[in-house]
């Protein structure tokens, strides 16, 4: 099989503050339009990763790079959908969804067919002009997750984005997130401290060591999609991560 | 949903209107129902009243009509408001967004904003003299602190989240100023606002006590020098209800700009 190009390389990143140790050399490589899942122990140091990546936190040494450059939102397409909700409260659902849009100055044409489309796959079209105060939970998140795909990024990072669903609406986002995905082809970097989700979801699933950590390894899931979580295959991959990620 | 709010919004009405009469009919009883205070000492709401009345085409015996004089103390106050709010949300925003602009002006500013806004007078009389100048400058001090103050706390306490949001999608330094932290930080200016035209009304009639010759404030000291207690409240009165009507335009704009609700 012809080996796709790297999107991301990362090299020796390390990340310290003051002294405290968390990031500790990282290296490796994420393919074009991969779906990597990372995950590792509670605390290891997750969304410190996904910040210095984005260089939300300036990385104490070590290079990201993103299509061959060294990262840069301002050059290269990216969107973030943070742990917690991320809404802007001033503003309403269809301009939440518009927001990356007007900062990257997409022409309007564009822009309104992107957010017509985005509203109408997250299901959000009849909400348009709803405040997030009026939004539920799981509205809210798909507001984040429209305004993330609305800009059609090459790079989006997740940072537990359901962490705080409940197992119902979890499985319905997380097959929305696979959709779209599927449909525009977006390298995802995707953390969750939920195997089971990581194993849904991925193509890859990256694990991390405790504080500092490091990579430990990178397990490759091959099982078709969709998946089906009560099959043998699923509950045996499911199982060797949390083989690995075992610190008790 | 709209019925119940509607119910709640008549029965608000129906109280407030209800403690005011509550309070006047005390006020009627003291004087001229059980007829405890003379009317030289506390004068009735009926004749506060007619005095009301009569002073808007009277000149006596302060040399003005209450509308000259409500003209100007609003003038003087909404003048020295408006450049308030015109220095002070931008410097409050601007300290809190750019460190160096903090570092420079804090230090002035946190000796000037101990000061209260009245003892400013006798420097502006003695400055620009007695008049429009003196008293709008006395009023911009005592409205500016305010300003600062809610316009830098509303900045400084955009959620991190927001900010981070805005720089992965590459928002430029302006981008994050203008689309995250202030409209984030709009609440807070406008209880800014708010707050700045409560001080900027009662540093108004104290300035004017000391320093005018006209004005509410110039109405309230002449008549008290000629024991006209009935035109004092008249007087106190009309600032009341002029600071409601002032506030009640400022909450019609809140109403207009900050969208959305607290999350």
């Amino acid at each position: 099989m012809e080996k796709k190009e790297p999107k991301v390389v990362v090299n020796h990143l390390t990340k310290k503050f003051g002294d405290l140790l968390v990031l500790d050399d990282l290296n490796f490589e994420v393919s074009e339009g991969e779906f990597l899942c990372i995950v590792g122990p509670t605390g290891c140091g997750k969304t410190t990763f996904l910040n210095s990546l984005t260089r939300l936190y300036e990385p104490t040494a070590g290079e990201i790079l993103v299509n061959g450059i060294p990262v840069d939102p301002k050059k290269q397409n990216i969107s973030y959908i943070f742990q917690e909700y991320s809404s802007f409260p001033w503003l309403t659902v269809e301009q939440n969804v518009r927001f990356g849009l007007d900062i990257k100055r997409v022409p309007k044409a564009e822009a309104d067919a992107s957010v017509e489309e985005m509203l109408d796959i997250v299901g959000l079209t009849k909400f348009r002009n709803y405040y997030p105060s009026q939004l539920s939970i799981s509205m809210l998140q798909r507001v984040a997750i429209a305004r993330a795909f609305a800009t059609k990024p090459e790079l989006l990072l997740m940072d537990e984005p359901y962490g705080q669903l409940d197992i119902d609406l979890r499985f319905k986002l997380e097959d929305e997130l696979l959709k779209l995905w599927q449909r525009t082809g977006t390298t995802v970097l995707f953390i969750t401290h939920n195997i089971e989700e990581a194993v849904y979801l991925s193509q890859n699933i990256m694990v991390l060591t405790n504080k500092p950590t490091s990579v430990k390894t990178v397990i490759p899931n091959p099982l078709p999609l969709p998946r089906d979580v009560m099959s043998q295959e699923f509950v045996d991959l499911r199982n060797q991560v949390t083989d690995l990620i075992k610190w008790w | 949903m709209q019925k119940k709010q509607k119910i709640r919004l008549d029965r608000y009405l129906f109280i407030s209107v209800l403690s005011v009469c509550v309070g006047i009919f005390i006020w009627w009883l003291v004087t001229d129902g059980l007829g405890i205070f003379r009317s030289n000492v506390l004068p009735s709401p009926i004749k506060v009243f007619k005095t009301f009345l009569r002073k808007w085409v009277e000149t006596k015996p302060d040399g003005a009509t209450l509308f000259q004089h409500v003209f100007a103390s609003l003038q003087v106050a909404l003048g020295g408001y408006l450049i308030g709010a015109a220095i002070g949300i931008p410097l409050g925003i601007f300290m809190a967004w750019n460190d160096k602009i903090d570092m420079f002006v804090r230090p002035v500013f946190d000796l000037v904003r101990t000061i209260p806004g009245v003892a400013w007078t006798s420097v502006m009389v003695t400055l620009v003299g007695i008049g429009y100048m003196s008293k709008a400058l006395v009023i911009f001090i005592a409205a500016m602190v305010a300003m600062v103050i809610n316009s830098y706390s509303g900045i400084k306490q955009t959620k991190t989240v927001h900010l981070w949001v805005g720089q992965t999608f590459g928002a430029s330094n302006w981008d994050l100023l203008t689309k995250v932290a202030i409209p984030s930080a709009l609440p807070m200016i406008f209880t800014g606002l708010d707050v700045a035209l409560g001080s900027a009304w009662t540093t108004l009639v104290a300035a004017e006590l000391l320093a005018s010759t006209k004005g509410l404030g110039f109405m309230i000291q002449q008549a008290r020098g000629i024991f006209r207690l009935d035109i004092v409240i008249v007087g106190m009165v009309v600032i009341a209800i002029t600071g409601a009507i002032l506030s009640s335009i400022l909450r019609f704009f809140q109403r207009k700009f900050v969208k959305g609700g607290r999350m």
